[in-house]
């Protein structure tokens, strides 16, 4: 049961990170329609950025907040000179659009940094606590306090702020959201900016569990992406718990199936379970299906 | 018993509504909702915004599980029916707010209408490869047909985006008749239409009663029409009947003055 | 003096022109209304207003030209425009599109004041006020769309067809609180409306639109007591 246990809050701790990078493709699918494949790459990108100012003598906390307050100026960047410009072409040009982004990105990445792995300082003291035999980090808690409190403030923004509102009307019907003095496009920007900074965060928190290099986050991206296909392209909770079920069940498959399944397979549990979900629900377990009122 | 049976059987109509209750948490948007139309029969449902209508209609057409009750298609349980049967069942219907293909042609969108009449239901092929199969052709020249009838023939390549309101809503009919239906469900077709304009649908509906043999259930909220071209009314309030009855009659319904014509009728 | 004034406005999607040279103005604190058949140009006259669509030609609102503006710019102009059909964010609650409708607007006082009047001309939408919009009925819908753009708190309201899915009752009503509003706000308006009848009773002003020209203007009595009016857009008997 402990080891049960451990393997629970172990599959936590990574699921809040597939939970992240899920919620900034969350944001950006439901700011502009898009599926942005390129998410992992610019949380790459961003955590090399901020192992960069920690080198030149930032603290840690500092270069990471820099990173992020940077991030939604890149976001908001992106969205105005890349995705702009084709948001009215079809979604073939646009998977292929957010494609692109991802090899340039990669390709940038390699070339300031190189490919050789970095150790990214972990954030948080090395400190754990054991409560009934199952023992937790402070990195891990440290992690799911921090996706608990984005998760929060995101709720608000949408809910409670006057922008949030803006931004979903934007979304819900862009034509009368303009007659009503919105500014769309505008809102557009502010949902990618949003996304990056998210990313970021995603970054810098998988990096130290991961190894920095150009690559690092393909693996979260997969998880990520089967993490919102599973909560719902448009949810913002279903990013959070689709990550979570699939760092669950990550681990779980790790643990007990792998003189079964082999480490390599591993990874085809979580997709099962992808799967499954997709057939007894298409729209995801928290995603809206189209309302279809005639 | 024999008599119970025998009143149903006389009772019965071609399409039966019989005590039919769909609710969304609070809200009964139908809550027991009962009546029956003759073959051939033009019947006009009308009531209050919110009455249920369109949720009758997406009852009829299966968008819909009622909690409670029956309806039936020429002694056929409809309701049983598996989401592709009702058209096959012959039944079509037109969407209040529009449920065309913005970026499809005209023609396109009509043809649609046929796909559940295509052997090899397949709509690549049908509409990629229009003149490649004998089927396909017959579709498209019946659409084309449809079209025609419907006054639309020079829009036929146009993309139904940016179509004025009112020809879109009679793109719809079109998409409707393309399915062969014996029961035809209109919802507000009339809308975006002028009052001379409203004048000739009325005719239009007259005609295709007379020449396809179609029993029509008609919402709107245009009296001139309903009125003009209806068989009989049934008039709906909080998900239940209110009145039915010839035109005369429900115009005179104190009931339906209150809540629905106001001093208008 | 002229709110809205109109110069040889010319319209069109690509190729295809639409309008041809429309020249129509509508004075500060007057209600007008286009009548036309189906496929005229009423609805483009009314988004080539508020830069929804490329125009030539003069619009000028309050003295400056605003040829060209973007949409949202208008909003803030303090022009509202309930389009044709689907006016509402599908899925905002009815008093989340509510507040949008009021984005532009900084007086949460009057917000809120705003709010429970429209609650009152339309008590369906207080009775679902947290209920999605995408799943109100279609006349329900219609009635959040113009209440949508009354919390714009305009001065210009520019309405496509107000009446669409609104059972008899519920559209002379709205018409009732549209003068209501007139006479309180001194709001203009101009009305495309299918109910021909409703519309010029409340007009001061109506525009006759044939294949993108006008054709007739004039005071809204002399246009609804012309007789190739009357017979295409008023009928005997109009028992809307
Ligand atoms: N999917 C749904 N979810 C929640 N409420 C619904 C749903 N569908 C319908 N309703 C409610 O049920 C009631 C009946 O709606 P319906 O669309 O049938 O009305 P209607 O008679 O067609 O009205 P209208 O004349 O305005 O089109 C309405 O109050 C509507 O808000
Ligand atoms: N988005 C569009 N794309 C192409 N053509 C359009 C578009 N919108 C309107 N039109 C054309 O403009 C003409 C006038 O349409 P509209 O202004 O909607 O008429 P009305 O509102 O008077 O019924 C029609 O011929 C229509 O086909
Ligand atoms: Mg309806
Ligand atoms: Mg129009």
């Amino acid at each position: 049961m402990t080891y049960f246990l451990q393997q629970v809050v172990d599959g936590v701790s990574t699921g809040v990170i597939y939970a992240l990078l899920g919620l900034a493709m969350v944001l950006i699918f439901r700011a502009t329609g898009i599926i942005n494949f390129a998410q992992g790459e610019l949380a790459t990108i961003a955590a090399f950025f901020a192992w960069q100012l920690n080198l030149w003598g930032l603290p840690i906390w500092l270069a990471i907040a820099a990173t992020a307050v940077i991030g939604f100026g890149a976001g908001a960047a992106i969205e105005r000179v890349v995705i702009r410009p084709v948001a009215n072409k079809d979604h073939f040009t646009l998977i292929m659009v957010t494609l692109g982004l991802f090899m340039i990105t990669n390709a940038v990445t390699g070339l300031v940094w190189g490919y050789t792995i970095q150790a990214f300082p972990d954030p948080f003291p090395v400190a754990a606590w054991t409560v009934h035999g199952v023992s937790l980090s402070l990195a891990s808690v440290g992690t799911i306090v921090i996706v608990c409190v984005v998760g929060f403030l995101l709720y608000q923004l949408f809910h409670r702020t006057r922008l949030g509102l803006g931004m979903r009307a934007a979304i819900s019907n862009p034509e009368s959201a303009r007659l009503s003095g919105i500014d769309v496009g505008r809102m557009q920007m502010i949902g990618w900016g949003l996304a990056a900074m998210v990313g970021t965060l995603a970054g810098a928190l998988a990096a130290p569990k991961l190894f920095l290099e150009p690559n690092m986050m393909l693996g979260v991206l997969t998880y990520a992406f089967a993490a919102v296909i599973v909560g719902g392209l448009d949810s913002p909770l279903g990013a959070v718990v689709g990550g979570l079920a699939i760092g669950v069940t990550e681990n779980l498959a790790g643990a007990y199936l792998y003189d079964f399944v082999g480490n390599d397979l591993k990874i085809a549990v979580p997709l099962a379970l992808v799967f499954g979900i997709l057939l007894v629900r298409p729209q995801g377990l928290f995603g809206r299906r189209a309302v279809a009122r005639a | 018993m024999l008599a119970a049976m025998l009143e149903r059987v006389c009772r019965v109509g071609f399409l039966v509504v019989d005590d039919v209750v769909v609710t969304f948490g609070g809200v009964r948007a139908l809550d027991g909702a009962s009546f029956a139309v003759e073959v051939s029969q033009i019947c006009g449902l009308i009531g209050p915004n919110g009455a249920g209508k369109t949720s009758l209609f997406n009852v009829i057409s299966g968008l819909y599980r009622p909690d409670a009750g029956r309806v039936s298609l020429a002694g056929q349980d409809i309701l049983a029916l598996p989401a592709n049967g009702v058209a096959r069942a012959g039944i079509a219907r037109t969407f209040q707010n529009l449920g065309l293909f913005a970026s499809q042609s005209v023609l396109e969108n009509v043809m649609l209408g046929a796909y559940h009449r295509t052997r090899a239901g397949f709509l690549g092929g049908m509409l990629r490869l229009p003149a490649a199969t004998r089927e396909g052709r017959r579709i498209r020249d019946e659409a084309l047909a449809i079209l025609d009838l419907l006054g639309l023939g020079r829009y036929a390549d146009h993309p139904a985006q940016g179509l004025p309101f009112g020809t879109l809503k009679r793109v719809e009919l079109g998409r409707a008749l393309a399915a062969h239906p014996r029961l035809l469900m209109l919802d507000e077709p009339a809308n975006g239409l002028t009052h001379g304009e409203v004048a000739e649908f009325g005719e239009l509906i007259l005609q295709l009663r007379e020449e396809l043999r179609l029993t029509v259930l008609l919402v709107e909220h245009h009296m001139g029409l309903v009125m003009g071209v209806s068989d009989t009314v049934v008039a709906l309030n909080f998900g239940r009947k209110i009145a039915e009855g010839t035109p005369d009659e429900v115009r005179q319904n104190d009931d339906l003055i209150a809540a629905y014509l106001g001093t208008a009728a | 003096m002229s709110l809205l004034e109109v110069t040889d406005l010319m319209a069109g999607y690509g190729p295809a022109k639409v309008l041809h040279g429309m020249t129509f103005a509508v004075d500060e604190g007057e209600i007008a209304t286009i009548l036309g058949a189906n496929g005229a140009g009423k609805t483009t006259t009314l988004r080539a207003i508020c830069g929804m669509v490329a125009t030539s030609g003069g619009i000028r609102f309050d003295g400056r030209s605003v040829r060209g503006l973007a949409p949202a710019r208008m909003a803030r102009l303090g022009v509202a425009h309930v389009p044709q059909g689907r006016g509402t964010f599908a899925g905002l609650t009815v008093r989340e599109n509510l507040l949008a409708g009021a984005y532009t607007r900084r007086d949460r006082a009057g917000v809120a004041a705003d709010i429970d009047r429209i609650s009152q001309w339309f008590p369906r939408l207080a009775e679902r006020r947290d209920q999605p919009a995408g799943s109100l009925s279609g006349g329900e819908q219609q009635m959040l769309a113009v209440s949508r753009a009354l919390l714009l708190r305009p001065r210009l309201l520019l309405l496509d067809e107000p009446s669409l899915g609104l059972a008899p009752l519920v559209t002379q009503s709205l018409f009732g609180t549209l003068t209501d509003i007139h006479n309180q706000m001194g709001t203009t308006m101009l009305i495309v409306e299918q109910n021909a009848g409703l519309a010029l009773r409340i007009a001061h002003r109506a525009f006759v639109l044939e294949a993108g020209r006008i054709v007739r203007a004039g005071d809204a009595a002399s246009v609804a007591a012309d007789d190739s009016v009357r017979r295409a857009y008023l009928g005997l008997g109009d028992s809307r």
